[in-house]
């Protein structure tokens, strides 16, 4: 295997024979889902990264009210968050189960951990949706401040990604049903896995800033130079 | 399992059985090429005639009654974000990025073929939603291409109901569909590359369109942000974006947002995607200059560093776009040191093409002319782009027609001046014809010359402080008005331009049913598309077996050897190992 930088360095215009231009390409199907997610998880952290950032910025505008910090902001008390961010582990959790099992070629146990992957999944998402309905019971809507905005944003947008993760995994599901066969999961079920854990430090990313005290919010605007 | 991209034998490579397959529902990377390419000029010949009207307005005021502020606005904006954004980003990327890197690498098609085709499909919808603000109530939006808030979505702006709201929607959904299509282009250059093809054997058109989709991919994500922000601003009447303000006498829900944060977001992308217009560019235009010349690049890796260094540094000198914003004086020190930084990277490049052509066997052919027009057009661009990314020249500067001058050159004609050059030099292996070479030459000149009669003068209407984005100028002291004699030649030289590309399109039209035969490979070229068994390349490209690639893609006039160019696929000799060896 060549280093990139190797690589970056060879002079094409000789007319070599040595092995570092004796390049064999990896003919390997899953070897591109592989640099696909790669890519895919660069996007989607961009994507939250800029959104992290729009919120620092804005939270440093007077009308701003963060969601934690006061008695009677709603995530004051976390516990029900800590809830819905143990259900999504529990599903990546049984993504990572479903992965020891392909690896044992335990063809029933891996479908029993990706159906368990699934349930907490949706369930997180049905969670989700059920503290929308709380907050806007309590009074605090989408338009109604900032931080609520943000609240509403971020969660639609993180969900969404566990949608199209959901939709990717079924897919994979169905082939595997077809072909019978566990060998065929083992790596796509890694990359679904990968998927999955990096969705939950996502989420475990909008938790911290959604749950922080307008204290930490302003001392991380001030590193960010806001 | 073997991905079918990259296997030998070629039978399981979703093989079309029925006209819709093949050419319609089509998995194959140049047939959605040339969708995505009929379909992005259909689209700018949309923004091409909204720039004729527009021009129309400012040459001769007042005599047009069919346009008004608002609908001069509107051509404006929609005049703008299609020709940035639907017709080079798609047109380079989809269209040359599609056709080029399978065939440019070995492969046989991309290694997610079917995402490909939805990448296609997800575009053509996002051009349709675009061009439906022209249908809806108050049409399409007048809020300028960059689509400042507030006043994108307040009451008198052109569009501010519909027009805005699709427009948003038309680029998350266009964002979309680059993605897909973004992480097929980069995933097969990394994943699918034939036998001996190293990274430092690829052409610098694949290193070009590999970087600009890398830099697409991280920098449309910014512009996805701000658009959904946006959106949610003007539908659901959230204050991200939206300050505390007061219209037409009546105080609005908005509440204390940040336009200047939508700046940042917008640039943070906008940058970027000059150059995700200008890489590919300048990859093709090396290996169009390289091939008329019978000469191989000067500064291969020197060129390869460039484009990369070009691409790192693109998304550090967004806020030289924002000097006037209002944003901390500081930043403008720190923008205009790195906008002067890479300008360095750049001008390696142009020197590089200069050399390449010195003491070259320089062939003036229709893709030289224009490869050779674009080193100009591009230098002059790029000069006055130093002036701009100066703090204290830019102030005076901003918002005139200078800057329009300005970007117009470096991204608008330099980019479709290279575009004209890969459509001649390609025309050949996509349609297995060759084009009218006189039709071409009357094309390049009127298109060369045509830009300067119109990008020169206004230059110097900019230094006269002409402000852009005016329906009409008034009564002014500072402007003279001989100003309005030069602003009517510049309306006549853009119609001029703007009709002789009716030439550019009977010639490939015409072309198409009597061009003569092209033969295989007609320019001598050495990249590997040009060494497919058939003209133009089957389904699969290949035949039974993947080329074999022994070599760059720039063996032109090699001393000693028969004819003045070698192939990728032709094999070492013994002389040639005894000669070059490895140092």
């Amino acid at each position: 295997m060549i280093h990139p930088l190797q690589t970056l360095r060879q002079k094409p215009w000789l007319s070599q024979t040595s092995e570092t231009m004796a390049f064999i390409p990896e003919v390997n199907s899953v070897a591109a889902a592989r640099i696909a997610l790669r890519f895919i998880l660069a996007i989607i952290g961009v994507l939250f990264f800029l959104f992290v950032i729009t919120y620092l910025a804005r939270s440093q505008y007077p009308d701003f009210q963060p969601l934690a910090g006061a008695p009677w902001q709603p995530f004051s008390d976390t516990s029900r968050l800590w809830l819905n961010t143990s259900v999504l582990a529990l599903a990546s959790l049984a993504m990572q189960a479903g992965i020891w099992s392909t690896r044992k070629e335990q063809q029933n146990r891996t479908a029993i951990f990706i159906s368990v992957a699934v349930f907490f999944t949706l369930l997180f998402l049905l969670a989700q949706l059920q503290l929308w309905q709380q907050l806007s019971q309590l009074g605090f809507y989408v338009n109604s401040n900032p931080a609520n905005s943000y609240f509403y944003l971020l969660t639609a947008v993180h969900g969404l990604h566990l949608v199209g993760g959901l939709i990717v995994l079924g897919y994979l599901v169905m082939k595997t049903w077809q072909q019978n066969s566990v060998a065929v999961i083992g790596e796509p079920l890694r990359l679904c896995a990968i998927y999955w854990h990096f969705l939950l430090c996502v989420w475990l990313v909008l938790f911290a800033l959604l749950a922080s005290s307008p204290a930490t919010i302003n001392a991380l605007a001030a590193m960010c130079g806001f | 399992m073997q991905h079918t991209a990259i296997a030998d034998q070629s039978a399981t490579l979703h093989d079309p059985d029925s006209f819709i397959t093949k050419y319609v529902w089509s998995q194959d990377h140049k047939v959605i090429a040339i969708q995505y390419g009929l379909t992005a000029i259909f689209v700018g010949l949309v923004a091409l005639v909204l720039s004729g009207l527009m021009r129309l307005q400012l040459g001769f005021p007042d005599s047009f009654d069919f346009i008004d502020p608002s609908s001069y606005l509107q051509f404006v904006t929609m005049h703008g974000m299609i020709m940035v954004i639907y017709l080079l980003t798609a047109l380079l990327l989809g269209g040359f990025g599609n056709y080029l890197i399978p065939l440019m690498i070995g492969a046989r098609d991309m290694v997610f073929p079917y995402l490909n085709m939805l990448s296609y499909w997800t575009y053509l919808l996002s051009v349709i939603v675009l061009l439906a603000s022209f249908f809806v109530p108050g049409g399409p939006t007048g809020a300028g291409w960059t689509l400042y808030p507030p006043q994108a979505i307040l009451q008198g702006t052109p569009g501010y109901d519909w027009g805005i709201i699709l427009m948003l929607a038309s680029l998350a959904i266009f964002i979309v569909a680059f993605t897909m299509g973004g992480l097929n282009y980069v995933t097969t250059v990394l994943q699918a590359r034939t036998h001996g093809m190293t990274l430092m054997r690829m052409p610098l058109t694949v290193w070009g369109i590999f970087t600009a989709t890398v830099l697409g991919l991280l920098a449309f994500p910014a512009l996805l942000v701000s658009a959904i922000m946006m959106m949610m601003d003007k539908v659901i009447g959230t204050s991200f974006f939206m300050p505390a303000l007061v219209s037409l006498g009546e105080s609005l829900d908005y509440s204390g947002g940040s336009p200047v944060l939508f700046q940042h977001l917008f640039w943070f992308f906008g940058h970027p995607e000059v150059y995700i217009v200008a890489l590919p560019a300048f990859g093709m235009v090396s290996d169009v200059l390289a091939t008329h010349a019978r000469k191989n690049i000067f500064g291969y890796r020197m060129m390869v560093w460039a484009i990369v260094a070009i691409g790192g540094m693109s998304f550090v000198v967004w806020a030289h776009h924002m000097y006037v914003s209002g944003m901390h004086p500081a930043f403008g020190f720190f923008f205009a040191t790195t906008t002067l930084i890479i300008a360095i990277p750049t001008a390696i490049k142009v020197y590089n093409w200069v050399l390449t052509l010195w003491r070259g066997n320089i062939h003036f052919t229709v893709p030289m002319l224009f490869a050779i027009g674009f080193i100009f057009t591009f230098t002059h661009g790029g000069l006055t782009g130093l002036f701009l990314g100066n703090v204290t020249i830019d102030l005076p500067l901003s918002d005139t027609y200078f800057v329009v001058a300005h970007f117009h050159m470096v991204m608008g004609v330099s980019p479709i001046m290279v575009l004209f050059a890969a459509i001649y030099h390609w025309y050949p292996l996509i349609t297995g014809r060759m084009f009218n070479v006189n039709l071409g030459k009357v094309h390049f000149w009127f298109t060369f010359l045509g830009t300067y009669a119109i990008y020169l003068p206004m230059h110097y209407l900019g230094f006269l402080g002409v402000p852009r984005r005016y329906f009409a100028m008034g009564t002014t002291d500072f402007i003279p008005e001989s100003a309005q004699s030069l602003n009517a030649s510049i309306t006549i030289s853009a119609i001029i331009v703007g009709l002789s590309q009716l030439i550019f399109l009977f010639n490939i039209f015409w072309s198409l049913r009597y061009g003569e035969k092209a033969g295989h490979n007609p320019w001598g070229a050495t990249s590997l598309e040009w060494q497919t068994k058939e003209v133009p390349p089957h389904h699969g490209n290949w035949g039974d077996s993947l080329p074999q690639v022994y070599r760059w893609a720039y063996d032109f006039s090699v001393p000693g050897a028969k004819e003045d160019f070698i192939p990728q696929n032709h094999p070492v000799g013994p002389e040639e190992q005894t000669a070059g060896g490895e140092t």
